[in-house]
């Protein structure tokens, strides 16, 4: 009994070591995969945005199933690690994760094998690790952000106008995940986009702590309601805020998914990252052999199709929205306007002159570098690096006091 | 059964009855539980057609995969199996005294804890072997700790030790929160330490760093198996387990022995989280035991309190396990909910095993009214 066993199970190992054998040898760009970790699945907005982002990618450039692995549910910890090696002996010449607390778990990975490109969103340390195979991505989404705030202006002013409310009144609210540069950066846009049309605007600010939590947005967006904001927007991924703001008949502007389904009478826009061209980018540049040509950091803007906007529901939105939309898009494509234009906002009732961002990560989160100049704060530059480091509390914001 | 003796041949037996079998072959017992696992395989495969219709083999086949695919995916295998198997052998010997030691989680938590605030402040100021016992001991120390108190509790004062020792979970996991929000106000989110240094990393043997692990594990379940099985302590264990009364009667100090076990028992899961910390993640956060603890009292309860058995058991509930992500990853990109599928089939599975276990104790008689059942009958009454 136990010797027929023993046959048989080496009987399976020696058949599955020739299946392998046979896969990893035939040439040419049929050999190529591609691994993604994802940190949820796609019932996470967030993830279900880079999910449709890799197979639109990898439909377009002609890979087949078998070349795109997908890992999903791989949590930020040595699983992380684990995930990324199970798909090197896959034979993936190309690994992408999606999550902030990936990074050092991929930098380990990326550390050990060399030969494989590895491709990491919203990290900060590619351009200090300086090693050939990591890179790091993201997207100058604060400028969607600004222009989801010009048509949430527009909206306000619409109000404001048929006498709803006073333009002294035009306060705003904003569903925050956590206090990090990411989101505060993104806020302190929108709430720019805004101003640009309504110059009295305010906003509030409530976090959840959490990147994924339906009955704490809606509670959030509830209490900020109730503290009568006129219009309410979102960094969290799920569709609590919207589902909040439909029943109390409050227009809202999301993140990263179309929620006009969702609040047909409310929703007003949303912007989002688009993954498509960078995952089309580094797919196309290792498939050739150059991957180490991924440059550290890439930052997506408007003229690489990185930063898009959801369509506008002109059920809700204000008359001409979609021509300033346009406008601003063209300016930002031509490079005519800043987002965070130092004369644009005060911090403490002073214009800001210098400011020392933690660009370059290190345990003690030191402030390193200067990234004001030209009279503005230059968010996620080139030479820099290309996740968020705008983290400062403008005047005109309300943020919840520190416990 | 005591209805039978009386009656043996009532004209209304049960539809169905159970006996206790006394002797039981090797051969048949292994036959009942392959038995019920083929059954448990076919309901699985039945419920994941009638669920998703996608063809079971596929299932079965990812599964299969996510265990046995590439070399990574074995050792990935064993060294999650190693850490659960470790849990597991460290529960045990509260849960033989029938201590219901509930908090396993939170004991390796603190455990991980205190590796990870002895490689925060010690850094690189000793060599790397000298880092790793310090957090050794500090580990041991918080894990024994935090399962003496509710073992003293119980002791002295007869207080619930279930619900005391889940409560000290929480307490564990506010802890990590607040000393990852107090090392880094500004994320809460602690990178793995010293990773250019490696120091306080356990070694990597042969190019695979969880061989170490499986290592530590291996002379753990040994050490565990030979306390429980040989030494007069273990034998204590199993008198105050069996019957308090009878301890106290042959002169045994039972709150001694409470407290000493639910020390050692923290202790060890104290152990686990150094090896956790040191040999795999080099950081700390609040999911990071990710439910091992709990899943750990399945695998001790399961084995019957053997660690030679449970060996088995957590390479099956962790080949289970990594089965249902890969079928998540396989799936459920392109199948909403298929992510969830992997763990019904986990938990089938495990009923089934938990259920084959029942079928080897009881014989179950279906009511037949032939010669041959009556004699049966007859036969199993005056056994």
């Amino acid at each position: 009994m136990f010797k027929k066993i023993l046959a048989l199970s080496l009987a399976v190992l020696m058949v599955s070591g020739l299946m392998i054998g046979f896969t990893s040898c035939s040439g040419g760009n049929e050999d190529f995969k591609v691994g993604f970790i994802f940190l949820h699945d796609e019932n996470s907005t967030y993830d279900k945005n880079f999910i449709d982002a890799a197979n639109a990618a990898a439909a377009a450039l002609g890979l087949t199933k078998d070349q795109v692995i997908m890992k999903v549910d791989i949590d930020e910890g040595p699983e992380c690690y684990d995930a990324a090696v199970e798909l090197v002996e896959e034979g993936c010449d190309l690994i992408f994760a999606d999550s902030f607390g990936h990074e050092d778990f991929i930098i380990q990975a990326a550390e050990e094998y060399p030969a494989v490109q590895f491709c990491h969103a919203t990290g900060t340390k590619a351009h200090t690790k300086k090693l050939p195979n990591f890179h790091n991505a993201f997207a100058s989404i604060y400028e969607g952000r600004y222009i989801a705030g010009i048509a949430a202006g527009m909206k306000l002013k619409e109000m404001i106008d048929a006498g709803e409310f006073t333009a002294e009144e035009a306060k705003i609210g904003y569903v925050a995940a956590w206090p990090y540069a990411e989101v505060i950066s993104g806020y302190t846009s929108f709430f720019l986009g805004v101003r640009s049309i309504v110059p009295t605007a305010t906003m509030q600010v409530e976090y959840t702590n959490s990147w994924f939590d339906i009955a704490l947005e809606k509670t959030a967006a509830e209490t900020l309601i109730a503290a009568n904001c006129k219009l309410i927007s979102q960094h969290a991924d799920s569709e609590g805020a919207p589902k909040a703001c439909e029943t109390a008949g409050v227009p809202n502007v999301a993140y990263n998914i179309n929620t006009s389904s969702i609040a047909p009478n409310t929703a007003l826009i949303s912007s989002k990252i688009n993954w498509v061209p960078y995952m089309t980018m580094i797919i196309e540049k290792t498939m050739a052999g150059k991957g180490n040509e991924i440059p550290y950091d890439w930052c997506g803007g408007f003229n690489e199709g990185a930063v898009a906007l959801t369509e506008l529901n002109t059920a809700v939105a204000a008359e001409g929205t979609q021509e300033a939309i346009d406008a601003a898009i063209a300016a930002f494509k031509a490079g005519e306007i800043k987002v965070f234009d130092t004369s644009k906002f005060t911090v403490g009732g002073q214009t800001l002159t210098e400011y020392l961002a933690d660009v370059d990560t290190d345990a003690n989160f030191t402030k390193d570098t200067n990234v004001i100049h030209d009279g503005y704060f230059d968010e996620s530059a080139s030479d820099k690096r290309s996740a968020p480091y705008f983290d400062i509390i403008i005047d005109g914001i309300t943020v919840p006091a520190a416990n | 059964m005591n209805n039978a003796e009386k009656k043996p041949r009532t004209k209304r037996e049960p539809l169905i009855y159970i006996t206790k079998r006394s002797d039981l072959s090797l051969k048949k017992s292994l036959l009942i539980r392959a038995a019920v696992i083929l059954g448990g395989i076919l309901c699985c495969a039945i419920i994941t057609m009638l669920l998703t219709g996608v063809n079971p083999i596929n299932v079965f086949g990812s599964i299969i995969n996510g265990s046995f695919g590439t070399p990574g995916k074995l050792w990935n295998l064993l060294q999650a199996a190693a850490i659960l198997l470790g849990i597991s052998v460290a529960v045990t010997p509260a849960f033989k005294m029938r201590f219901w030691n509930t908090g396993a989680e939170g004991q390796v938590l603190i455990g991980m804890l205190a590796s990870v605030a002895c490689m925060f402040y010690l850094k690189d100021s000793m060599p790397s072997f000298v880092t790793i016992i310090i957090m050794l001991v500090a580990s041991t120390v918080a894990g024994a700790l935090w399962a003496g108190i509710p073992g003293f509790f119980k002791a002295i004062w007869n207080t619930n030790e279930t619900l005391f020792t889940l409560m000290m979970n929480y307490v564990a996991m506010q802890l990590v929160s607040f000393f990852l929000l107090f090392w880094d106000p500004s994320h809460g989110y602690l990178n793995p330490l010293n990773s250019d240094t490696k120091n306080g990393w356990l070694p990597t043997l042969f190019g695979r760093k969880q061989l170490i692990i499986i290592l530590i594990v291996a002379v753990i379940t040994a050490l565990v198996y030979v306390y429980l099985k040989r030494s007069k302590q273990g034998y204590e264990i199993s008198v105050v387990g069996e019957s308090e009364n009878t301890a106290r009667y042959i002169g045994i100090n039972v709150k001694k022995v409470v407290i000493r076990t639910v020390l050692i028992s923290g202790a060890l899961c104290g152990v686990m989280g150094w090896l956790l910390v040191s040999g795999n993640s080099h950081t700390v956060s609040t999911t990071l035991v990710g439910g091992n603890g709990f899943t750990a009292i399945m695998v001790s309860w399961m084995s019957k309190f053997n660690p030679i058995i449970m060996v088995f058991s957590s390479l099956l509930v962790c080949f289970l396990q990594r089965g249902a992500g890969q079928i998540a990853s396989d799936l459920g990109t392109e199948m909403p909910g298929a992510s969830n599928i992997g763990d019904v089939l986990t938990g089938i599975m495990i009923l089934f095993v938990v259920a084959s276990e029942f079928f080897v104790s009881y014989d179950v008689h279906f009511r037949r009214r032939t010669e041959k059942a009556d004699k049966e009958v007859e036969k199993n009454v005056h056994a």
